[in-house]
């Protein structure tokens, strides 16, 4: 393929003393700017997959291809130099400031100071960290921050690929959440061919473009896009990897911003109580959705409109329960299932924007 | 009847008073020859450090021969040395310096080793060559372990020096012998009362060198 940036042939992989192999006969293309996440149970071999794009781990045999050169064409550290490296523990150096772990990989090139200098202030707003943070020593920022310089220095020299081994793994949910987030935004704007391992599946489908299911031995089980693998999932072992919940998995992927919605039952405060009740009777409700021009009032009982010469008079009640038109499926689904009718009211601001149901998910998944 | 003798004073005051000169010569070859044979030892340690680093199965008999160095008995190895070497500095500081060589060989891999194997891959990965590796981030990280093993060489050579005094070489060993053989208490006294205070100084002046090349051990972690 002439946009590989990354290719793996035949890789076999060794270890003195074992008796099988820890990756055997694996074969991996990965796209130019693709987000490539590993994934596979302890022993699938993917974090020593990882090391040997970088030579950290030299294959048995088999041929790497980086950027169209061999890997082993040029000496290890020049080879590693053009790839950026995060790995769980982090590793920053302990003895240097904060300014100085960024500019390790420029330092090592020869960048002139003023470049150097230039360079890390950038990576420090790039990543969200904070300014004063650069005279620091590592010990003395929390683990989130820690990591976030872990990726700036990665970043550093621009490297074409990135190879992340389990970066978000030893912070926090939240915290990790947050990074993960970040990251893809990064992402968007970087344009990387990032190789990312990780154990968790949920990771590796939220921040993948595509996903590698490796199974023991570094077997390559299906190789396809998150949405591909969650619906026509390969075999057997990625159905039981991927768990009994990969439906409800598949809807994290779906935008609700994507879904067609129905507007259900809706009517102005300005509308006749007539208008209102031609609108209940077509949708089969005994209840009214009340707008006022595109802002959401929230909505009133049929019977509540006897006696009214407007809707408006009315007091509408607010809904117990919205979500935003930016949330994902599963989302949705979550606040439908914590209202009492089954229904979620999308809005987008204060606007309304459409009624969500459990049938609409249900076709949605069935695409 | 009994006659009681008069002892002489324990300490001699005006003794020490007119002495000082004499005391500050053999502090300063007390100093030189302590400091001559840690630096050395450093350079000799360091050295046979990176070959058993590198080779591991090098630092077995390493570390073997240089506890055996060390169990010698100082008077032994220079009666020993002498007839090759003579009553020399040589002879001196040959004693010196393998009696610095376990200590130090052994807190420099241990400093090594107890590097984070993450940091020392990162700086891989990074794309360090193994030399630059190895004074960039390895040895500037067993710092702390290096000087601890540098201050318990130094503290133990000021104490083996007042031997050397033995083969001639001066130092506080020889204010201790002279006042041996003349039986007098006062410059006995102030040969070994110099030399746990250079000792003592050595010490903390290492602290302090500790603390000024390793300034990250100094700051503590601020909450989150």
């Amino acid at each position: 393929m002439a946009d590989s940036m990354i290719r793996l042939e035949e890789v076999i992989k060794t270890f003195p003393g074992a008796d099988r192999p820890a990756v055997d006969g694996l074969s991996l293309e990965v796209g130019r700017g693709e987000f490539v996440t590993l994934v596979g149970p302890s022993g699938c071999g993917k974090t020593t997959t990882l090391k040997m794009i970088n030579r950290i781990i030299e294959p048995t045999s088999g041929t790497i291809w980086v950027d169209g050169a061999k890997a082993t064409d040029m000496p290890a550290f020049e080879l590693r130099r053009s790839i950026g490296y995060v790995i769980q523990q982090i590793g920053l150096f302990p003895h240097r400031t904060i300014a100085q772990n960024i500019a390790t990989v420029p330092e090592l090139l020869g960048w002139d100071e003023a470049r150097i200098r230039r360079r890390v202030a950038e990576l420090v707003e790039l990543v969200g960290l904070a300014p004063e943070m650069l005279d620091r020593y590592p010990s003395e920022l929390s683990g989130g921050q820690q990591q976030r310089v872990g990726v700036a220095r990665a970043l550093a020299a621009d490297p074409p690929v990135l190879l992340m081994d389990e970066p978000f793994g030893a912070v926090d949910p939240i915290v990790r959440g947050r990074l993960q987030d970040e990251f893809l935004a990064l992402q968007r704007e970087l344009k990387k061919t990032v190789v990312f391992v990780t154990h968790d599946i949920d990771e590796a489908i939220k921040m993948g473009d595509r996903v590698a299911i490796l199974n023991i031995g570094g077997v390559l089980e299906q190789y396809d896009t998150p949405d591909r693998i969650l619906a026509e999932p390969a075999n057997d072992f990625v159905a039981g990897f991927l768990g009994a919940d990969r439906g409800i998995k598949r809807l994290s992927l779906i935008p609700l911003r994507s879904v067609d919605l129905p507007t259900g039952a809706v009517c102005d405060v300005s509308d006749t109580p007539e208008t209102a009740r031609e609108a209940m009777l077509a949708q089969g409700w005994d209840w009214v959705t009340v707008l006022d021009g595109e802002r959401l009032l929230g909505w009133v009982w049929g019977s509540e409109l006897e006696g009214v010469s407007k809707v408006g008079e009315a007091t509408p009640r607010p809904f117990r329960v919205t979500v935003d038109a930016g949330a994902t499926l599963r989302e949705a689904l979550d606040a439908i299932v914590n209202t009492r009718n089954n229904v979620g009211v999308v809005v987008e601001g204060d606007a309304y924007r459409g009624i969500l149901t459990l049938d609409l998910l249900t076709v949605e998944l069935t695409r | 009847m009994s006659v009681v003798a008069q002892a002489a004073p324990l300490i001699d005051w005006a003794w020490i008073v007119d002495h000082l000169d004499d005391m500050w010569d053999r502090t300063v070859e007390h100093v030189v020859l302590t400091g001559l044979a840690v630096g050395i030892g450093l350079v000799v340690s360091v050295a046979l450090s990176v070959v058993a680093l590198r080779f591991r199965r090098t630092y077995a008999p390493i570390s073997w021969t240089s506890g055996v160095l060390y169990t010698i008995p100082s008077i032994a190895l220079f009666a020993f040395l002498v007839p090759f070497t003579g009553l020399s500095l040589l002879t001196a500081e040959i004693g010196l310096v393998s009696y610095t060589l376990l200590i130090l060989i052994r807190n420099i891999v241990a400093g090594i080793d107890g590097v984070p194997a993450s940091v020392v891959e990162a700086a891989r990965a990074m794309g360090y060559t193994e030399r630059r590796l190895f004074w960039e981030i390895q040895l500037p990280l067993a710092v702390p372990v290096v000087m601890a093993g540098i201050r318990i060489a130094a503290v133990t050579v000021v104490g083996l020096v007042t031997v050397t005094s033995l083969i001639g070489q001066g130092g506080y060993g020889a204010l201790i012998l002279r006042g041996l053989s003349r039986n007098f208490a006062t410059e006995i006294f102030v040969g070994t009362f110099l030399s746990i205070a250079l000792a003592v100084a050595i010490d903390f002046g290492l602290l302090g060198v500790q603390r000024l090349v390793a300034p990250w051990m100094r700051r503590r972690p601020r909450a989150a």
